[in-house]
């Protein structure tokens, strides 16, 4: 490739015109390998076409606009780099103007940028190319204008992903294919229990299996490192460790069922109060009382976490899908005994991540480091699916009591809403931002902020510590609380005999945003009208990383209590659109993400053992029960929020309200169980 | 020593014959199209064609496959202009990709064997190919668009 000139951190262009665009957002299938260059080549003026994508390196130029570090996650890729790419796209312009302007001597006012060229005031053209070494050395105002979003031509245009063609023919190197000479593959062997150490290991089976390099004692396993992954996985199988399973191992996930239920029927710390709710419940005609279990989830991407490192010399460089580089960097960097200027991460692309890459203890990186560290030589760690699923880092359990007061009108007076769950905060670089008054804001986020107008309100948590690991599951805890808040005001609405969508329609009243996809879902879902027999439909809607959406499921349920889903229609308002396809295809999957885990997701504990391991036990949506789904994209003018969450904590809700509409049969705990909608 | 014919090209690799194909394509072979995602023959990431039939690479052991012929997703097109691959592109079917080598190859499996599919036969064809990222409802449509495409070409190849 020719030499290319970095204009700024995040624009090069090559003396052929190829202009690469530094994205500090890792691709996880969200499409940020086409949004952000699509915001650069706005302002720069080139087609995108014009335009190849170069993964940040690790620096903190590419630290979040927001957090003081490089991470992907809590859908704010396209809302913190908004203005940034844009701002990067027309500094470049603006040098690469006056870089044209000086080889001209003529004054840069009457030169103007279009379409990979700078052109003369009498009409003649310089390509960015060839002015790019020289542009490379001009400096311009920082505060360089705008386009008015009135003049976009590119940003808000359905716009296929640029990243498409290398994934459809097998290029795309994703962790799992990173390669570096002389590279040993290592399959670790894992605690059975969370927190067990390993009290003895005997290599001698493992190492006798052709291919099986050593067997190394690494963080909390024991590593099995080989030629390739069969033989490292057949030498895994071949080991034999004695564990010291520690007190995590008498975790059921049945005892902390009642424990967490009992708890919810107790106060808890008040995350928001108004009014006097007990006072209403006190002379309410009628009260409305419910509770909503949610279990323990996986993420499950479909590649399994992996990590290549190269530990040599003092320098440690490192392959991996990550969405926390500058964490991973530091954990790397202790762990290998350099300083973190020594360490080199190459972001590749991420088969899923959906916040299992995110790790807040780095942990499948440092793993990768310590077992690079003991044999002293390159390494790729690759996990089996059975040690991804039963890793830990789950989306916590959570527990909900729900209650409500209705005054002689019918009105909702009052609202009680108590969560137990475990923090996710606990521990991570976000503790001290999100954890103030000793709540977790993301146990009670989508609970506290209820959008409704209701005059007495009280939620409150309980924070409970029983050692599972937890992490963020994309939309983090609206996973769990949109599935409490709404279901629990259909049954309001049911018992108030009002229609679920027109009663959240009222309370909706000064949420006008809310209520805009409120409208436009149950429009395009043709509420009230008549459909065909067995089946239901059901709504809901919910606000999440600054963005709106609502969802309309129809559903039916077999004679065998087999729920089939025919058509999701979403509504979504997510401020300015960069990309309407990316919004559509990230509304299709957190779809079928949300029908994954209300239909099938659950990852339970018995004796401290996951009990699930691979896809036959803990199975995902599959394309026979792919519904039609719809979306329906609000025009706006507010400034773009997030997109990849924010689709998945209307689904469940809107499902078990389909399945309610349908049946008459209340789902108050996920996932949706079969036998209890099984016709008698 | 194992003879096999991987895209048209013979290899001799070092490997007991139970190894499963799949490794031996991506540590012997370095065709790392063919990706691991649960080894059980669950998730269908691994699938490629052994003399024109879909299957799970992940279960098949290398021995297996001696003296058949295996296309991975490198083979599939000599430019990634299959049928199937355009369609993929055309209707922006991707999204973190990883399912896709495997999707793929089961949809042009299915296309030689049914070249104008229902929705029912795609659903029934591509059962066992998960993605987690839900690209299912584009799947389908750029099924019918590479049958299209194909039946216009006249026929499937």
């Amino acid at each position: 490739m020719t030499d290319s000139f970095a204009l700024n951190p995040f624009v090069s262009i090559a003396a052929d015109g190829t202009v690469t665009v530094t994205v500090n957002k890792s691709e996880m299938g969200q499409g940020v390998y086409t949004s952000l260059p699509m915001l650069v080549a706005e302002e720069l003026g080139c087609a995108l076409g014009a335009i190849r994508v170069e993964p940040a390196p690790v620096d903190p130029v590419y630290n979040h606009t927001i957090f003081p570090f490089q991470v992907t996650g809590g859908s704010t890729s396209v809302s913190s780099e908004w203005d940034r790419m844009r701002r990067a796209g027309a500094d470049a312009r603006e040098k690469l103007i006056a870089a044209a302007a000086a080889a001209w001597d003529v004054d840069r006012s009457g030169c103007r940028a279009e379409a990979g060229a700078v052109v003369h005031p009498a009409g003649e053209r310089i390509g960015y190319g060839q002015l790019a070494q020289k542009a490379a050395s001009m400096s311009v105002p920082a505060d360089v204008p705008l386009k008015d979003p009135t003049a976009f031509t590119i940003v808000g245009m359905p716009t296929r992903r640029l990243d498409s063609p290398e994934k459809v023919d097998g290029r795309a190197v994703f962790g799992i294919d990173a390669v570096t000479p002389g590279a040993l593959t290592s399959v670790i062997a894992r605690p059975p229990v969370f927190g067990a150490k390993v009290k003895s290991f005997n290599a001698e089976k493992a190492l006798a299996v052709p291919g099986v390099r050593d067997v190394v004692a690494a963080g909390s396993g024991v590593a099995v490192v080989a030629e390739a992954f069969w033989p490292a996985n057949l030498g895994r199988r071949a080991l034999e460790v004695e564990w010291d399973e520690g007190p995590l191992a008498r975790l059921s996930t049945t005892t902390m069922r009642e424990d967490y239920q009992s708890r919810a029927r107790t106060p808890g710390v008040v995350a928001r109060k108004a009014g006097d709710v007990e006072a209403c419940f006190a002379k309410a005609l009628k009260q409305v009382e419910a509770e909503y279990e949610l279990p323990y989830l996986a993420h499950a991407p479909m590649e399994p976490l992996n990590c290549l490192v190269d530990l040599r010399d003092g320098e440690c460089e490192i392959w991996t899908g990550t969405q926390f580089q500058t964490v991973d960097r530091e954990a790397a960097a202790r762990v290998a005994g350099v300083g973190a200027e020594r360490v080199k991460i190459h972001t590749t692309f991420l088969g899923g991540g959906f916040g299992r890459r995110a790790n807040p203890q780095s942990d499948f990186v440092v793993e990768a480091v310590q077992v690079a560290k003991a044999v002293g030589k390159p390494v790729k760690v690759i996990w089996t699916r059975e040690d991804d699923i039963k890793g830990g880092y789950f989306r916590p359990m959570a527990y909900h009591r729900m209650r409500a007061a209705l005054d002689s009108a019918g009105n909702l007076v009052a609202w009680r809403h108590t969560l137990v769950s475990q923090s996710i905060m606990k521990g991570s670089p976000f503790e001290a931002l999100m954890m103030g008054d000793a709540i977790d804001e993301t146990s009670v986020e989508g609970a506290k902020d209820l959008p409704y107008a209701i005059p007495n309100v009280l939620v409150d948590l309980h924070t409970t510590d029983v050692g599972v690991p937890v992490q963020w599951w994309r939309s983090v805890g609206h996973s769990h609380t949109a599935f409490a808040v709404e279901t629990f005001m259909d049954e309001v609405a049911h018992e108030a005999g009002k229609d679920p969508y027109e009663l959240r329609r009222a309370l909706l009243e000064s949420s006008p945003r809310h209520r805009g996809v409120l409208d436009l879902a149950a429009e395009k879902a043709g509420w009230g009208r008549p459909l065909s027999e067995g089946r239901g439909r059901g709504i809901a809607a919910h606000s999440s990383f600054g963005s709106f959406v609502a969802t309309v499921a129809e559903a039916s349920v077999g004679p065998d209590g087999k729920v089939r889903v025919h058509r999701v229609v979403c509504a979504i308002d997510c401020g300015m659109v960069v990309n309407p396809l990316t919004i559509e295809a990230q509304m299709e999957g957190a779809i079928v993400m949300g029908l994954s885990a209300a239909l099938y997701g659950e990852i339970t504990l018995k004796d401290g053992r996951v009990e699930q391991g691979n896809f036959t036990d803990y199975p995902i949506l599959g394309i026979g029960e792919m519904p039609l789904v719809e979306v329906y994209i609000v025009s706006s003018k507010e400034a773009p929020s997030g997109v990849g969450e924010p689709g998945v904590p209307p689904v469940a809700p809107a499902l078990s309200n389909a399945i309610f509409a349908a049946t008459g049969k209340r789902i108050r705990s996920l996932p949706i169980r079969r036998e209890e909608l099984k016709k008698a | 020593m194992i003879s096999i014919k991987v895209n048209g090209m013979e290899y001799q690799v070092e490997t007991p014959r139970s190894t499963p194909l799949l490794w031996v394509l991506r540590d012997n072979l370095r065709l790392m199209g063919t990706k691991f995602g649960c080894g059980v023959a669950r998730c269908g990431v691994c699938t490629v064609l052994v003399n024109g039939q879909a299957i799970r690479s992940c279960v098949t052991t290398v021995g297996s496959i001696v003296g058949k012929d295996v296309v991975t997703i490198e083979g599939l097109s000599p430019d990634g202009n299959h049928p199937v691959q355009r369609a993929w592109i055309e209707d922006d079917v991707p999204q973190c990709g990883y399912c896709h080598s495997g999707q793929i190859m089961a949809a042009a499996a299915l296309l030689a064997r049914i070249p104008r599919p229902t929705d029912a036969d795609i659903d029934q064809a591509m059962a066992g190919n998960l993605c987690r990222c839900g690209t299912y409802q584009r799947i389908r449509r750029a099924i019918h668009r590479a049958s299209e495409t194909m039946e216009a070409k006249g026929g499937a190849q």
